[in-house]
């Protein structure tokens, strides 16, 4: 009977280890403050009605960023107690913790990083920016936007929730490699909350794709032709393209692995025909593309603040567009290369490798356009144009890392080794994160109207650049001398312990780099005064989202604008801008709280599936059709802001030229 | 009307027409695999035009621009995982030395 | 020929889920074709699959999808009875699918030859039964679209709705083509 009500749930699930403990208490306590601040200050109404139940995409984008924000630093630190373990554990000395607690950790840094921080930050940015490049009101399918979101934060929970319930997260890696991740040999629900939070969160993300799909297909301003699209749109148009292709297979592929942990199946079981190897054909050919649905906006963001800043038209914008479309095209092709030493003959092995370099052409050549837009420019040396020009020295460095990886034979040497772990760092630090930080600075007096205060911006770009090769040239080292990544012990004779400490000091002065972010932030909103931008256009902008007021109004532009080439703001800049003589009515999409609802069900269905509830998931399953149900029958979604409203606000917040 | 009774009629040859393939065995080996493969191509083009109509799209034909990249994508996916696990399966299970020698072209 | 099909963000949007839809299956084709020979001492594909079942099956989804097809066509022409039969129709015969399929499964079960057996029985059952959850998501589809035409009337809301659940049915027979050709065809011929 207990059984039935509560499945596998006991009182032992409750935490009592230290580090269960610990993050129980620090998220009680985060969530109590966050309550007693609502309550105090009586925003609750405040928050359902302006936030959590909107569906405008730029408050959309900016909960994203918070949740990516919040998720950072929980990634940032595992990265260090990671390191802090690496130093220690060496020769007599056992570190800070057992094998079976690192490698939960580690797998947690790798999904949270991956799923919910550059996704996060991307969807945000996407969110924001996207809708205003092309010149629309809303996305094509608001509903759908903040039922992606809700997904996603529905997500981000289930991956901490072990901290509460369960006490033990997947210690498989971050893709939870088959037979290992199978009942067998993981049998607590460390797996289920790893398949879950990934089930919930990628289907939001698949949601996303398809409507930011539609969005940039079907919702152009008049004029904007595919090839006047901002180089932003492009690359998010790829990055969504691939979204589409291959979170599909993400889903079916954890769905199969959930089948044979919940049903007895026997996909990837080491037993009765399974094939473990499947698992690992299928998890790649959805995780390679996925880091260029990572990089690839970032590239777009990257070309966006090259062209502004050396205030020139971008050098060979087709060459571009095709260099995003090739790396988009070329980037399911080359899924075998992470798993070259599974044993795969000469042919098979050499395609794959010579796919993995070819790759490497499309990406090349966006790099030369951005050099060659700035030869000649006028530069102005603002951080955004600091994060990207240390983001081309760091990711063509690690690009000739990948190079090498690419060939098989070298590839026998290095695979899972610190090098590796060092590559892929570079690349998704390098290029995704720093083009998202790039995007953050460069867009921050948009979404707030605020600047941010340059000098501590080049502080903490500073400490980046320098930390992260600290922390991460170590790493290349200790690849080559045979350091296998995930290693939670090693011998003192290996003479390893001095580059993993020199490592973790690069680690804390990436540290003290986030912490002047914050610092950044921070001083920047407390002198708003000094540092407010009303022209809503402090860059000398050349795209449409800098035609409207900063901070945005929630119709984003008072009349669509005409576009009658490329960089259209620029343009109508040259031509001279004009106030428009009349208004006219602008329909937008209502609030609601649908997305919330389904997300509710779907954690509750993932929660249920982990501890096998079964009368909670079939009341989630169909809590979440009913949702769906009923929201089918709603035909009055959207509303209209009078013409005479518009001109009322127009003139209070109009750009001041 | 007429052009769903059309597709509808199609449908039904084809199918009947790679069932009875398979029953009757009128073909055998890679050749009958061959034969129903090409059918229910056949068919898939038969719906996608009577039941779907996809030609009559107008303007940019993103519907079959769609269509098309995911023909690829699931070409790409699933004759790559054939081709891949059929490697390993072959190289897994190690029959003898002169099949080896023998699909590798390797002369002693 | 129905413009609906074919303008406006609704019907593309579902489109390119039905298309993420495909590509679902296609990971389950490319899981099925890996595992198929995996029997491991069980049941092999020619010793389970009863193939005039099958083919009855095929004709009453290829029937269903015509029915469909002739309710969307009295949908474009405001029939709102006509459209309530061939809907109608169309939801009996899914159902009759669907029942079949699962006495076929039930018959495998029964003889102890379900999804725990082999790596085959696995890949088969989670192909085939994932097919037959989106008929039974359609199946309910049905019932909500037959209430909001009788409550609401052929509305172009109403029918931009049924315009996709139409798109959906044909696809799902698409699907089942290539499940009837690669699954069961196959694995009696080879």
């Amino acid at each position: 009977m207990r059984e039935l009500i509560f499945g596998k749930l006991t009182f032992d699930a409750l935490p009592h280890e230290w580090f269960t403990e610990g993050g129980t208490f620090f998220m009680t306590l985060t969530g109590l403050a966050l309550v007693i601040y609502l309550t105090y200050t009586k925003r609750w109404k405040w928050l359902w009605q302006t936030w959590m139940t909107s569906t405008d995409p730029k408050r959309v984008g900016i909960m994203y960023m918070v949740v990516a924000s919040a998720m950072f630093f929980r990634g940032a630190l595992d990265a260090a107690i990671i390191w802090l373990h690496q130093s220690l554990s060496s020769g007599s000395n056992p570190g800070i913790m057992n094998a079976d607690h690192f490698q939960q950790i580690f797998t947690a840094h790798g999904d949270i990083m991956v799923f919910f921080v550059t996704m996060g930050f991307l969807f945000g940015l996407l969110n924001y920016i996207v809708p205003l490049q092309i010149g629309a009101r809303d996305l094509a399918f608001p509903f759908l936007n903040t039922a992606g979101f809700w997904l996603y934060a529905a997500g981000a929970m289930l991956i901490n929730l072990f901290f509460v319930l369960g006490g033990d997260f997947a210690a498989t890696g971050w893709l939870a490699q088959a037979p290992l991740s199978e009942l067998q040999y993981s049998p607590g629900v460390g797996v289920d909350y790893w398949i879950w939070s990934l089930q919930v969160s990628g289907l939001g993300t698949l949601l996303g794709g398809i409507n930011f799909l539609v969005t940039i297909l079907k919702m152009r301003a008049p004029g904007m032709t595919l090839m006047r699209m901002p180089m932003f749109v492009w690359t998010s148009l790829c990055s969504m393209v691939l979204v589409i292709s291959i979170f599909p297979i993400l889903t079916i592929t954890i769905t199969l692995l959930w089948l044979d942990r919940y049903f007895g199946m026997h996909f990837f079981t080491t037993g009765f025909g399974g094939n473990p190897m499947l698992y690992t054909n299928l998890i790649w050919s959805w995780g390679h593309p996925e880091v260029y649905v990572l990089v690839l906006p970032a590239f777009g963001i990257y070309s966006e603040v090259v062209a502004t800043f050396s205030q020139k038209r971008l050098a060979g914008y087709g060459s571009l567009v095709g260099g995003a479309i090739g790396v988009t095209a070329f980037s399911v092709l080359v899924w075998l290369h992470h798993f070259f030493t599974m044993g795969a003959n000469a042919d098979v092995n050499a395609f794959f490798g010579m796919m993995t370099m070819i790759i490497a052409i499309p990406t090349g050549v966006q790099v030369f356009n951005w050099l060659a837009t700035m030869y000649r420019g006028r530069i102005r040396f603002t951080t955004p144009m600091k994060w990207f020009l240390g983001f081309v020295s760091t990711f063509t460095f690690g690009g000739m890392a990948g190079l090498l990886l690419a060939s098989p034979a070298a590839d026998f040497q290095l695979h899972n080794s610190l090098f590796l772990v060092a590559h892929f760092h570079t690349m998704i630090i390098g290029g995704a994160l720093f083009g998202i930080f790039a995007g953050i600075t460069y867009w921050f007096p948009k979404v707030t109207g605020i600047k941010l205060n340059e000098r501590l911006g080049t502080y903490a770009f500073w400490c980046w650049i320098v930390g992260f090769f600290t922390a991460f040239v170590p790493l290349y080292i200790l690849g080559l001398m045979g350091a296998t990544r995930r290693l939670d012990h090693y011998d003192t004779a290996t003479g390893w312990q001095k580059l993993f400490i020199t490592s973790g000091v690069g680690l804390l002065i990436i540290a003290l780099g986030t912490a002047i972010q914050v610092i950044q932030i921070v001083v920047s909103i407390r002198a708003r005064n000094k540092n407010r931008d009303e022209t809503g256009d402090p860059w000398n902008g050349r795209t449409l989202e800098w035609a409207t007021s900063s901070p945005p109004p929630h119709y984003n532009f008072a009349v669509i604008p005409k576009v009658e080439d490329r960089d259209a703001f620029w343009v109508m800049k040259q031509k001279g801008l004009t106030k428009p003589k009349r208004y006219e009515d602008i329909t937008l999409p209502k609030n609601t709280a649908s997305g919330i609802y389904l997300s509710i069900c779907a954690f509750l269905v993932g929660f249920a599936f982990v501890w096998h509830i079964n009368w909670l998931a079939i009341a989630g399953i169909i809590g979440g059709i009913a949702v769906v149900i009923i929201r089918s029958f709603d035909e009055e979604t959207e509303y209209v802001i009078p013409a005479a409203e518009i001109k009322r606000q127009e003139e209070r917040h109009a750009p001041r030229t | 009307m007429k052009k769903y009774t059309l597709g509808f009629v199609l449908s039904i040859i084809l199918t009947l027409a790679a069932y009875f393939a398979v029953v009757d065995k009128f073909l055998s080996g890679f050749n009958l695999t061959l034969l129903i493969v090409a059918l229910a191509l056949v068919q898939l083009c038969v719906q996608l035009y009577f039941f779907l109509h996809l030609d009559a799209e107008e303007g940019p034909r993103w519907n079959l621009s769609a269509l098309l990249a995911t023909a690829g994508m699931i070409l790409i996916l699933v004759a790559g995982s054939i081709i891949i696990m059929n490697n390993l399966k072959y190289r897994h299970n190690v029959p003898d030395t002169k099949t080896i020698l023998e699909n590798e072209a390797i002369t002693k | 020929m129905h413009p609906e099909h074919n303008s406006g963000k609704y019907i593309f949007g579902f489109w390119v889920y039905l298309m993420t839809d495909l590509i679902m299956f296609a990971a389950l084709f490319a899981a099925f074709a890996a595992l198929r020979i995996s029997t491991f001492g069980g049941p092999t594909m020619k010793e389970i699959f009863d193939l005039p079942q099958i083919m009855i099956e095929t004709l009453i989804l290829l029937m269903s999808s015509f029915t469909c097809g002739l309710a969307m066509l009295a949908v474009f022409r405001g029939k709102k009875k006509l459209s309530f039969l061939w809907f109608g129709v169309t939801f009996i015969l899914g159902l009759a699918f669907l029942i079949l399929e699962l006495s076929e499964f039930r018959h495998l079960i029964n003889d102890g030859q379900s999804w725990t057996r082999s790596a085959f029985l696995s890949s088969y059952f989670a192909l085939v039964g994932t097919h037959g959850l989106h008929i039974a998501v359609g199946l309910l589809w049905i019932l909500v679209g037959l209430y909001q035409i009788k409550t609401r009337g052929l509305t172009p809301f109403i029918s931009s709705k049924l315009v996709r659940f139409s798109l959906f049915w044909h696809f799902l027979d698409i699907v089942w083509i290539f499940i009837f050709t690669f699954v069961y065809l196959m694995g009696v011929a080879t």
